[in-house]
């Protein structure tokens, strides 16, 4: 997959499995879960009012720009959340089977 | 713009003490009439309890003899774009409200068939269509009672909605003009004002909040009014799936939560215990203890709220009386004096009505809209509270 | 009697002093702190299975960094710290601290205040496009996760850490396409006289510069930025370069920034006091030179009173902390805190040769196009805004916020309030200050809905 980011070292860690949008990735020990993602893909999350994609800003936990659902229907700030093995998110909207019915 | 005591007071046939939803829709509807008006605000047009409040635009669980000043003030929110040029995001998706328990769901029961009489078309949705139609629901939710026709609106944008076309109307909207000392100099009412000079006017309408208390007091008419903040917050914007504005109806204060999605996506949410408040410095904050305890209660009503973030929180300044029910009408005791305050937390709704109200009583002298329960004098006995 | 509780939020150059200050004197001070160690975000620190070494994350930093992380695991056992937590709430003179869904209740005799910095933005037309990040998180990326936020970066603002970041991508292999400074190269000459106050730090900014221009890096200064553009994601950026020409750079991402803006939510959720800061045009915490708020035992230090840089915040918190130590009544070095005082009031003199040499850029602001997206979390334009005041007459940002939702989401106007406040003042034609600044408001980052309290 494209991704956004570009690794530029620490490339020698142990693999973390996790899944976007269903898919399985391999991200890296001591990703943020943002990393992950934008290593495999070009956006995070679609915004709220229409205005197009988002993939996060400040990267420090101030913007909240980075959340994102998980499959489980979870929120999660990407930015600042390190990836686990089995994490998996979401980069669309959430389903109606999702949110706001309960599990 | 007269200012200092020397130039003569401005005068008008109504002067309106207090900006918020109440003067300002009363000042809009007085001015329809013919009448001029001034309306006077310490602050803004809307600070208050009028911009801090839920949003609520319900009739359901009103005092059935206050169903028809709700009826009333229902009619004019469907004609917002009509009469103010915007409809201040009126959503008539409904109200409903829920019962956990047996015993309260048989209220609520009784009520909707006593609601009826009243013109109010509750729905009563239980077991498996309760299921269907509202699966967001909480499983301790035994029956809801909907009603269809009402909604909730953004109140941050009303009162302003009101005082901007009242002004564009010819109504002199004074903001940031405190009162200082009113008189009854012959038949007029004298108002001092902090730095707008002085106003004077046969009619005087008291819409100040928490602060008419004061007012009140000063005409012989004290009441037991209680300032409290209401404990509000707001999540981040999700997928809106919520349509109608949702409360708890239990007797418990602590259960009683409420919460509504606006169209944009966030849930706005209020209940249980209110919070203190400083009515010198004119400021509240929320007790987080508050907000803790809200979102387990949110839960029960709608868990799916779990998986969200809160974003904000914040209070205001409203105004109880010990009966639960607000003033309106005329002054017991001086003439040409006008109340429409103390709604308990439960206004919103009402304040189109009861500008609409009000200006008719001023205008002509008599309302065909009951607001006997409301009169002031019912505390002429016990006066004000310690 | 109990030794006095004294909290300590933030892990940064200043409360890492604070704290080491604080338990000199026989306290035992909690620390809260959002990341999951210490450094703040200057001397953040990469994960621990990371290998890279100290030279080749902090460069010239690299022994104070060290330094400093070394002094806060030196404290360990001797203070309550309380990482990957978020101070969110101050009310009735206590504390309120979430970690992990569970939310604390601290009670305290003296509150520190080292919530530090963030980048100050101003809105450009694109600025929300996937690629477009500030300056800092360009360096966190590169600091702490090994990451480049693209494979083809240009470097767009002001300040030095424009430089800097810029520097820190081209010597770790990433192709940088330009550096556009909006401030003109003759105001940064002119204002030398006031940065050689601290001779250390204006040769480090000189070197970064000079390693550019060896690298061949283009560097535009007085830029008028135009638009970021793109599609899916940034694909280059027009400006307007310091003669008046217009020019197109490709790439696959930004990093933007205009120097920093303090964190001051908490100061504000403490009811203090704010005072306008008109060097820097902003609105800061009310504070005397010690970093005492105008709220007795509320106590401001590091870059969340007033951005001084990471040295200066080593100085700011332990004054603070004297301050502290000597305000409830324990003996607190006077001699130390004089000199404490001389060493800030040197760097107060570099801070306003920074500002001079790099210029907010308010006329930026103001100039913004109606269709420019201002408040990234609403969807909020300039337009909009502008709407608030021709048509419902909002005098300042509070109420523009009422009516049109400016600050209203999940940030709470960290990154739109500088420059929603220069577009207001200019739709009323009234200076900065007139219009106010958007008051915090509790939590001060989002909590979960489902926050649980702490069992006793």
């Amino acid at each position: 997959m494209p991704g956004r980011f570009v690794r530029i070292g620490e490339l020698d860690r142990p693999p973390v499995e996790i899944e976007i949008d269903g898919i399985r990735c391999a991200a890296k020990a001591g990703d943020t879960l943002l990393v992950a993602v934008l290593t495999h893909a070009a956006k995070l999350r679609e915004s709220e009012f229409g205005d197009g994609s988002r993939a996060g800003f400040c990267l420090m936990g101030a913007c909240q720009d980075c959340w994102m659902w998980t499959a489980a229907g979870e929120r999660i700030r990407a930015c600042t959340s390190f990836v686990s093995a089995g994490m998996s998110v979401l980069t669309n909207p959430p389903s109606e089977a999702l949110w706001p019915i309960p599990e | 713009m007269a200012s200092g005591g020397q130039s003569a007071p401005a005068a008008a046939d109504v002067i309106v003490v207090g900006g918020g939803l109440m003067g300002a829709s009363a000042a809009f509807f007085l001015r329809q009439r013919g009448r001029s008006v001034i309306l006077l605000e310490r602050g803004l047009v809307g600070q208050q309890a009028s911009g801090v409040n839920f949003g609520n635009v319900r009739r359901q669980g009103r005092y059935l003899f206050q169903l028809p000043l709700a009826n009333r003030a229902r009619e004019i929110w469907g004609r917002l774009p009509e009469l103010l040029g915007e409809d201040c995001e009126f959503n008539p998706a409904g109200h409903m409200r829920v019962f956990f328990k047996p015993e309260l769901a048989a209220a609520g029961e009784a009520y909707a068939r006593d609601a009826l009489a009243y013109g109010l078309e509750l729905e009563l949705i239980s077991g498996n269509a309760l299921r269907a139609r509202y699966p967001y629901l909480g499983p301790e939710v035994l029956l809801a009672s909907l009603g269809p026709n009402d909604g909730h609106a953004n109140p941050r944008l009303v009162a302003p909605a009101f005082g901007r076309a009242a002004a564009r109307d010819g109504v002199r909207v004074e903001e940031n003009t405190e009162v200082l000392a009113i008189e009854k100099v012959g038949t007029d009412f004298h108002v001092e004002t902090r730095d707008r000079g002085a106003f004077r006017a046969p009619n005087l309408l008291v819409t100040a909040g928490a602060w008419s208390g004061a007012l009140a007091a000063r005409f012989g008419e004290p009441v037991p009014l209680v300032a409290r903040g209401p404990q509000m917050g707001v999540t981040e914007p999700v997928p809106y799936r919520i349509g109608p504005s949702l409360g708890v109806s239990t007797p418990v204060e602590k259960e009683t939560v409420y919460l509504r999605q606006v169209t944009r996506g966030n849930i706005v949410f209020g209940g249980g215990t209110r919070g203190e408040v400083d009515l010198e410095a004119i400021r509240a904050y929320v007790n987080p203890a508050n907000t803790l305890n809200q979102m387990p209660e949110l839960q029960r009503l709608v868990p799916g709220v779990g998986a969200l973030r809160l974003i904000r929180t914040w209070s205001g300044i409203e105004s109880y009386l010990p009966d639960d029910l607000p003033i309106i009408g005329a002054s017991g005791k001086a003439p040409g004096l006008f109340y429409a305050f103390g709604f308990c937390g439960a206004g919103f709704q009402l304040g189109p009505g009861v500008g609409d109200v009000m200006a008719e009583l001023i205008d002509t002298g008599a309302t065909v809209t009951p607001i006997e329960p409301f009169d002031i004098r019912r505390f002429a006995a016990t006066g004000a509270a310690a | 009697m109990a030794d006095p509780r004294i909290i300590i939020i933030g892990a940064g150059p200043a409360g890492v002093r604070a704290a080491q200050t604080l338990v000199a004197a026989g306290l035992r001070p909690t620390v809260i702190d959002e990341s999951p160690a210490s450094g703040g975000q200057i001397y953040r620190r990469q994960p621990a299975m990371f290998r890279r070494s100290y030279e080749t994350l902090y460069g010239f930093e690299a022994r104070r960094a060290k330094a400093l992380h070394d002094a806060f695991e030196a404290l360990a056992d001797r203070i309550d710290y309380r990482p990957d937590t978020l101070a969110w709430n101050i009310y009735g003179g206590a504390l309120h601290a979430v970690r992990d869904g569970v939310t604390a209740e601290l009670a305290y005799d003296a509150l520190i205040l080292a919530t530090g910095a963030t980048d100050r933005l101003l809105p450009i037309k694109g600025w929300t496009l996937p690629g477009c990040y500030s300056l800092g998180a360009a360096q966190i990326a590169v600091k702490a996760q090994a990451c480049a936020i693209g494979g083809k970066v240009i470097f767009l603002g002001t300040g030095p850490l424009l430089y800097l970041v810029a520097y820190q991508y081209a010597k770790a292999g990433v192709e940088v396409a330009a550096v556009l400074d909006t401030s003109p190269t003759s105001r940064q000459v002119l204002a030398l006289r006031h940065m050689a106050s601290r001779p250390d730090v204006l040769a480090k900014g000189l070197y970064y510069r000079a390693q550019l221009t060896v690298r061949r890096i283009p560097v535009h200064g007085g830029v008028t930025p135009l638009e970021i553009e793109g599609g899916d994601g940034v694909t280059a950026v027009r400006f307007r370069d310091g003669g008046g020409v217009e020019r197109r750079i490709a790439c696959d991402a930004v990093g933007m920034g205009f120097h920093l803006r303090s964190e001051t939510q908490l100061a504000d959720l403490a009811h203090c006091e704010f005072v306008f800061d008109e060097a820097l045009q902003q609105w800061a915490p009310e504070a005397d030179p010690d970093g005492r708020t105008s709220i007795a035992g509320v106590y401001v230090a590091g870059d969340g009173a007033r951005v001084l840089g990471a040295d200066a915040a080593e100085i700011s918190g332990r004054l603070a902390a004297l301050a502290a130590l000597g305000d409830l009544g324990l003996p607190a070095a006077a001699d130390q805190m004089a000199g404490l005082r001389r060493q800030q009031q040197a760097m107060e003199t570099f801070r306003r040769g920074l500002a001079e040499a790099f210029p907010w850029p308010g006329q930026l602001a103001r100039d913004v196009g109606d269709d420019v997206l201002v408040c990234r979390c609403e969807a909020i334009t300039a337009g909009d805004l502008r709407r608030a005041c021709s048509d419902k007459g909002a005098p300042e940002l509070n109420r523009a916020k009422a009516f049109v939702r400016v600050g209203m989401g999940r940030c709470q106007g960290r990154f739109c309030g500088s420059a929603a406040a220069e577009i207001l003042a200019e739709a009323r034609r009234e200076e900065l200050p007139a219009v106010g600044r958007l008051r915090g408001q509790a939590p001060v980052k989002p909590i979960p809905m489902a926050t649980q309290r702490e069992r006793a």
